[in-house]
Parts: C-alpha cells; structure tokens; sequence
C-alpha cells in the first residue's frame, strides 16, 4: 500500500512541479518584451518632455541644437483619428445591427461575418496602399494627393472590423427576453433596437470602438501612403486637404535621421503616443469592468 | 383594417381555425380549433412538448421572431386573420399584449418601463396617471409608490412580473397572454398574480399557458387541454393536438377524454 501522504519524489509530481514552473517562466517571458519597452520609452522619452514640445513645430532635421517641438503631428494624430472614428464607427455600428438583429444567420450574413474577418487580417500597409491607388494617386478628392483625409479613410479601413465584431458580439449578449419585452408592448424592431437593445450593449461597443480607435492611432505603414508628413502648423480646415503629420510617422522619420535632436524628439514622439494609447487601453478596460457590474441594473 | 368576410359569434375575439405550426420539417401542433371568450380567463394545460406555449405564442405573432416557424390555418381576430399577408404584426401586438415565463423588465426605471410602451403607442395623455393606474390594476402600486425612478431590476422576481403586467395593461390590449407567468416566482407572489388576474378580467381577456393544474382552477373559466401523440409514420417524433376545451369545471370534474383525467389526476405530464 501506498502512503496517502504527499510524496516529492514521485515522478508524477516531479513533472507536475517541473511543467507548473515551465509555464510560469513562459509567462513570464510573453510580459517582458510589453515591460521592458514601456519602461525603455519612459527612460528615453519621459526626459525629453517639456512645455515646448507640445507647442512648436518641428525643426528640418540639420538643425543639430534644437528640433522643435511634435505640436502639428499630435494634432495631425488627432484629427486623422477622428476622421477615421467618423467614418468608421456609423458603418460599423450599423452593420453590426445587420449582423446581430437583422441578418437570419443566411448565407449573406455568414459571407459578411468571414470578410469581415479577412478585413481584420489584412495587413495595414495594405490598406495604406489601397487608399494610395484609390484616392492619392487619382487625385479624386478635389485636386489633392496626399492629404490628412486620406490617412482618415485608410485608418478607417483599419477601424471597421473591430467596430463592428464588438457591435454583433455586444448587440448578441443582450438577452432575447428584452427584445420580446419591446416587441411585446408593440415596438418595431426600429424602436427595439434603438431605445431597448442598443443602450443595453452600449458599454460593450463603446469598449470595442475605443480598442478600435487605440489601434488606429498608432498606424504607420497606411498614413506613409496617404497623409505622408508635414512640419507644419494645421492652422485651418483647408488643411485636411494637405499633406499632415502624425505621432507614427513623426516617429518613423526623425527616428531614422542622423542628427541627434531628431533622434530625441522621436523618443519624445513615442513617450506621447504609447502613454495615450496605453491610457485609452486602461479606460476601455475600466468601461468593460464597469460593463460587468452593471449589467442587471 | 382589414375585413374579412368570416362570421364569428359576438361574444368570440377569438379564434383558431385549423391551425398547424412547424419550426422547420418539425411539426409542433396540428389541425386546432379553439374559440376564445371575450372576457374570459382561459387556461392551456397539457404535459411537456405539446405545443400549447407555441399556440400562445403564435396568437400575437411572436412565433415571427423564431426562425422558421411557420403557421397554416388562420387565426381571427377581431373579424381579421392576423395572418394574413397585408397584417402588421406590431400592430397585432399592441391590441394583443403578452407577459412572459421569466420577468423581463426593461433596464429602465419603474416608470420608464411603464411610460415606455404607451409612449411608442402615442399615448398623448397624463403619463404619471397611466403609471399609477396601470401600477394599481397589477397589484404594485402600493409597494412601489416611493421609488418609480428605481430600477426595474431592483424589485423582487413577482414585483418585477407584476411590473411587466402593468406595463402589458399600459398600453391597453383587448387580450392578455401569459406564458406561464408564475413558473419562476413563489407561491405568495403567484397568488398575487392570481389576485391581479382576477382584477384584470373585469376589462381584458385573458389566455394563460400553466403547467400548474391547481392554478387553471383557481383562475379560468375555460380549460383546453393540449396532449402529444406520436407521428402516424412513428419515427419517434411527437405533434400536439388540442385533445379537449370545455369549461374549466367540466374538465377538471367530468372530462370527456381519457387521457384528459390521466393528465389531471396526475398520471402522466
């Protein structure tokens, strides 16, 4: 007989130790690449940080003593983010009402459901290179080539998949029971899913459509093909029209250039745009805990 | 609206004229025939499987929202098939109203949840009198008074399906259906439900699916009692039938059928 008492020698619970500390050492290595380069960029870039940085434009690299500051960029950022959100969100939200309560699970759905998949896998240079040929190279929008508007549309690209993934999987948790509640009192569907489902998965697709707009923001490759880069102030709305800077591109130039000025705004750069898309991660989070505890009321 | 050249007796709103219902090749219940009162409570009762929360179901047409169910026969209402193509179901559901097996209140206030419904029926009244009214027919006035701006969600499971009552009454159906209301909800709450039922008939007919046989007697005037037989071709497959409607006295005192008295002595279900 076997004593009952636990046993160290036992290969069974020599392996059972042996994997339990390989996976944690597993773990623990997929978290340091996340945990070195934000406290690498912290470093670098947090001492870089001052009142002008926020405020000027940025120097033509050649300049060795002073590059300026990211002002035209963080608001190229900006805009071109919202650009993509307006173009992205309304399409999004609205297909996926399609998907979740109009669609009967048909082959048209089901062919949405896989492009919209295909769409999240396609690489974002593609996109960029997709609004070049349609839009930049054409010249369509007006007369204008590379312009922040086009860095908008190829950023939406970008936003749609997750838009409306979180929409359909956020419209979906909502349970049947309260559609036929409203359709009970005699609401139309309209009426259902405008005033009962949709304020009831607001939180989730709010959540979605933040991821959405979080990993539009730091895109390179798609604004390199379409809103290329500009020092210059944005001082009006004609200027959607003109080439725009942004953070990722802003990063992307002055990263490469020689001089050591450049190299320090870059830091700079990515110190400002890891923080915000770190902060907009955090508040998503925060908006799905809050998600969660509110479900029932 | 749409009229139809079919007589009914006055005293009839309605009524199913051969009615079958299919999810898909799967057949639920066939060939009904069943008048209902006007101001009557009348129950279906009948064991698991026969199809009675699907008759109930297809009698404001919220069979529409299940996919592939289909219904052959017709169904009169107010002189109207409601099945016919030219219907608006929603507006089927407004004159039809329907409470359901689990309390699903809205995820509004008390008052919300009310006002909701008779608001999108362009009630153009005095709202926080149809709140009260309606709140006072379905028994919760009283316990809910002091916090209308409270969340549905915050009251108890009988509060809550006496708050799905008022807000059904709210907008002013001629029928009330009810699928098993009382299945999730204690004997108290289930006896004020009763309670409510009784208040109600006064103004509405009423159409209850009960498993509870002891409830069909407290509550109806008339009973029919829903079985299950198998497929003639006996592959296994079950399809409901309405096996017997009468008063409910005379179901439950002297049934005509003999799987009626099984049923309700409680020998089978």
């Amino acid at each position: 007989m076997n004593s009952l008492y636990y046993q160290k020698r036992l290969s069974r619970n020599i392996g059972d130790k042996f994997f339990t500390s390989l996976s944690v050492i597993c773990a623990l290595i997929a978290i340091l690449p996340l945990i070195f380069l934000v406290t690498y960029i912290l470093i670098k870039g947090g001492s870089q940080i001052t009142p002008e940085l926020f405020a000027l434009e940025p120097n033509p690299p050649g300049d060795d003593l002073d590059a300026g500051g990211i002002n035209p960029a963080l608001i190229g950022t900006l805009i071109i983010t919202t650009i993509a959100s307006i173009i992205a969100i309304p399409v999004g939200v609205g297909g996926g009402i399609y998907l979740a309560e109009y669609s009967k699970g048909g082959a048209f759905s089901r062919f949405i459901r896989f492009g919209v998949n295909v769409l999240a896998g396609v690489p974002s240079i593609i996109a960029g290179v997709f609004i070049y040929a349609l839009i930049v190279s054409t010249k369509i929008l007006f007369g204008s080539m590379y312009s922040g508007l086009a860095g908008g549309m190829a950023l939406s690209i970008l936003m749609l998949p997750t838009v409306i993934k979180t929409t359909d999987e956020g419209l979906k948790l909502v349970p049947n029971e309260l559609r036929y509640a409203s359709l009970g009192v005699g609401a139309s569907m309209y009426t259902t899913i405008l005033k009962v489902t949709l304020p009831s998965a607001f939180r989730s697709i709010a959540t979605g459509v933040v991821l959405g707009i979080a990993r539009a923001a730091g895109e390179t490759a798609p604004l390199i093909f379409t809103a290329l880069f500009s020092y210059y102030y944005i001082t009006g709305f004609g200027d959607l029209f003109y080439e725009m800077g942004s953070l990722a591109v802003l990063i992307y130039n002055f990263a490469l250039e020689p001089y050591d000025a450049q190299n320090k705004l870059a830091w700079a750069a990515s110190f400002i745009l890891v923080l915000s898309i770190l902060s907009v991660n955090i508040f998503s989070r925060i908006l799905a805990a809050f998600t969660e505890k509110t479900k029932r009321v | 609206m749409i009229k139809t050249n079919k007589k009914t007796p006055k005293n009839i709103i309605l009524s199913l004229e051969n009615v079958s219902i299919s999810y898909g090749t799967f057949e639920a219940v066939r060939n009904v025939f069943c008048n209902f009162k006007k101001g009557n409570i009348t129950s279906l009762i009948g064991p698991s499987g026969c199809g009675k929360s699907t008759v109930l179901r297809s009698l404001n047409r919220m069979n529409d929202l299940i996919p592939n169910c289909s219904l052959k026969g017709t169904v009169l209402f107010d002189g109207t098939n409601i099945y016919d193509k030219r219907v608006d179901p929603v507006e089927v559901r407004r004159r039809i109203g329907m409470v359901f097996q689990q309390p699903n209140p809205f995820p509004k206030s008390i008052y919300e949840n009310i006002a909701f419904g008779a608001r999108i029926n362009g009630f153009t009244g005095d709202m926080d009198e149809l709140v009260e009214s309606s709140l006072r027919k379905a028994a919760l006035w009283d316990e809910c008074k002091d916090k209308l701006n409270d969340s549905g969600y915050s009251l108890s499971g009988g509060q809550q399906q006496r708050l799905c009552i008022a807000r059904t009454i709210a907008i002013e159906p001629e029928i009330i259906l009810m699928d098993e209301p009382c299945s999730a909800l204690d004997p108290i709450s289930t006896l004020k439900i009763e309670e409510t039922m009784h208040e109600l008939k006064k103004n509405y007919t009423i159409i209850i699916v009960t498993h509870n046989m002891q409830q069909a007697l407290r509550v109806s005037d008339m009973t029919a009692f829903f079985n299950a037989i198998e497929y003639e071709d006996g592959d296994g497959g079950k399809v409901g039938y309405l096996a017997e409607f009468n008063s409910t006295k005379k179901i439950f005192n002297s049934p005509k059928e003999k799987t009626t008295q099984e049923y309700i002595s409680g020998k089978f279900g």
